[in-house]
């Protein structure tokens, strides 16, 4: 039975121990069953790529190497259409990092922003607030490419030398 | 000691007791499209097929939901905008804008109240006690919280796909209005009792219930220990927006310290959806207790199916800055306790 001081109430946990208790109600993820989604769905969407790859090849006159760009601008296009229909959402819902990881999910995330920042205008409602997720994959992106197209040339002219 | 010094109003510094005959007018409540197909649906006034309720953008949606509750709890009443003399209005947006600008279309005095989710109770409890100590005749209580505004305000864009835990919540699309003054038949509002904000070290924002349940445990608790009431004492006992996982949580903390809180207890957030509507842990917002508060609660208690109810809203006082700099979520939780009308 809680005692009442002249402070009133007191709550009967510490915050350690609080913690401790309420992490026994947090329900357990099933990553088994994540897992298992986001392969298959990752899968899909890369399996997807080479087939429409394999079209720009046979049907269009690219070459294996020219056909990249023109594939990955098509799945961008699937990813927004359907980012804009509403249903992309619920494939990450599902899908989790199989559809977050690919291109399809970057693009989701642009155009995701884009469209909820719509009623603040163009210029600093769909401008200001498109690159809101997505910056920070391209700022730590060309940072990446940056170091490692550093070591890269360090290395070769090490070799070379 | 002052704590310890209970008049006839003040029973504690955090419990008032309502000595006039505080009641409620009228109460009304407006709902989106999902909270329509939940088990409440055909309680509500007024159900919106479309997130949008006809306007542009969802900050005006959720604006024409408040302004619909208030409008029908005064047809309700039967009173008009120049009855009532103030209005105290929440909601989850910065710097209040729904209740901003909803007063401003009502043309009533506005006092903007910010309690996160809690912001029914904390709107209705002292909406009582200015009706009560003889500052308003009428006054209206309201609230509102809108599921896009709300992932707009406190996560990401609504079609970004990132895959939500299995205890997150879903924010009710809604509003709820209620009328206070002196006298009628309505359910009367007998005490409140005003949280102190409890902070357990919770920091995932995913993770409201398990954030929150610590203050409604206190809430109750002193409302019991300074009302001399004991749970059974009540025919229900509703907290605001707790949760299945926040639920479990606060009510074995409860029995734990003595509390019997068996049959008495439930959560808003576990009534507003039928559980294969896929809301995650439940219901949260100002709206999650203010639409079951405001339908089924009061209607229960005018019919006299139910005789005494606690119902202790529940608040998360985080903003998406304050977490982002690793803070954990402070939480309170205020109660209003209810009496069968007639």
């Amino acid at each position: 039975m809680a005692t009442k001081t002249k402070k009133g109430i007191q709550f009967p946990l510490s915050k350690a121990e609080y913690k401790e208790q309420a992490s026994k109600y947090r329900p357990k993820r099933n990553v088994l069953q994540n897992t298992f989604r986001a392969f298959w769905v990752g899968g899909t969407i890369c399996l997807l790529g080479q087939i429409i790859t394999n079209i720009y090849i046979n049907f269009f006159g690219f070459s294996e190497q020219d056909a990249g760009n023109p594939t990955v601008a098509t799945l961008i296009l699937i990813s927004v259409i359907l980012t804009g229909l509403g249903v992309y959402d619920n494939i990450g819902q599902y899908a989790g990092a199989g559809s977050a990881v690919p291109v399809t999910g970057f693009a989701n995330s642009i155009a995701s922003a884009a469209i909820e920042h719509r009623s603040e205008g163009y210029v600093l409602g769909v401008g200001g607030n498109m690159f809101k997720l997505a910056g920070s994959v391209i700022v730590f992106g060309t940072v990446a490419a940056f170091v490692f197209g550093a070591l890269r040339t360090i290395l070769n002219m090490l070799w070379a030398g | 000691m002052s704590t310890s010094v209970a008049t006839r109003n003040r029973l504690s510094r955090q419990t008032w007791q309502f000595t006039e005959d505080v009641r409620i007018q009228a109460t009304a409540t407006v709902v989106g499209p999902k909270e329509g197909e939940g088990p409440l649906g055909a309680l509500f006034d007024r159900v919106y097929d479309d997130m949008y309720a006809g306007q542009d953008s969802w900050e005006k949606a959720e604006r024409i939901l408040m302004e619909d509750a208030v409008n029908i709890a005064l047809e309700k009443a039967r009173l008009k905008p120049d009855d009532i003399d103030q209005i105290l209005a929440g909601d989850l947006l910065n710097q209040n804008i729904t209740a901003n600008f909803t007063a401003e279309n009502l043309s009533i005095p506005l006092m903007g109240m910010y309690g996160a989710c809690s912001t029914s109770m904390l709107t209705l409890s002292n909406a009582a006690a200015l009706v009560n100590a003889g500052y308003a005749n009428y006054i209206i209580a309201a609230c509102s919280s809108h599921n896009a505004t709300a992932e707009r305000q406190y996560r990401y864009p609504t079609e970004y796909g990132g895959q939500k835990p299995p205890n997150a919540q879903w924010t009710v699309t809604g509003a709820g209005a209620a009328v206070v003054g002196i006298g009628g038949d309505g359910p009367r509002l007998t005490h409140a009792t005003i949280g102190k904000v409890m902070d357990l070290g919770i920091k995932d924002p995913f993770d409201m219930g398990a954030a929150m349940a610590p203050a409604a445990v206190s809430t109750l608790m002193t409302h019991f220990e300074d009302t001399g009431l004991r749970p059974q004492d009540y025919d229900l006992i509703v907290t605001g927006d707790l949760a299945s996982i926040g639920y479990a949580i606060a009510k074995d903390l409860l029995q734990k310290e003595g509390y019997d809180m068996d049959k008495v207890y439930n959560d808003c957030g576990l009534m507003v959806y039928h559980p294969d509507q896929e809301v995650f842990a439940g219901a949260s917002g100002c709206a999650s207790s203010a639409t079951v508060t405001y339908s089924y609660i009061v209607d229960q208690l005018s019919k006299g199916l139910l005789k005494k109810v606690l119902v202790c809203a529940t608040g998360a006082l985080l903003s998406p800055v304050s977490y982002q700099q690793g803070d954990s979520i402070p939480c309170i939780a205020h109660a209003v306790a209810f009496e069968g009308g007639k």
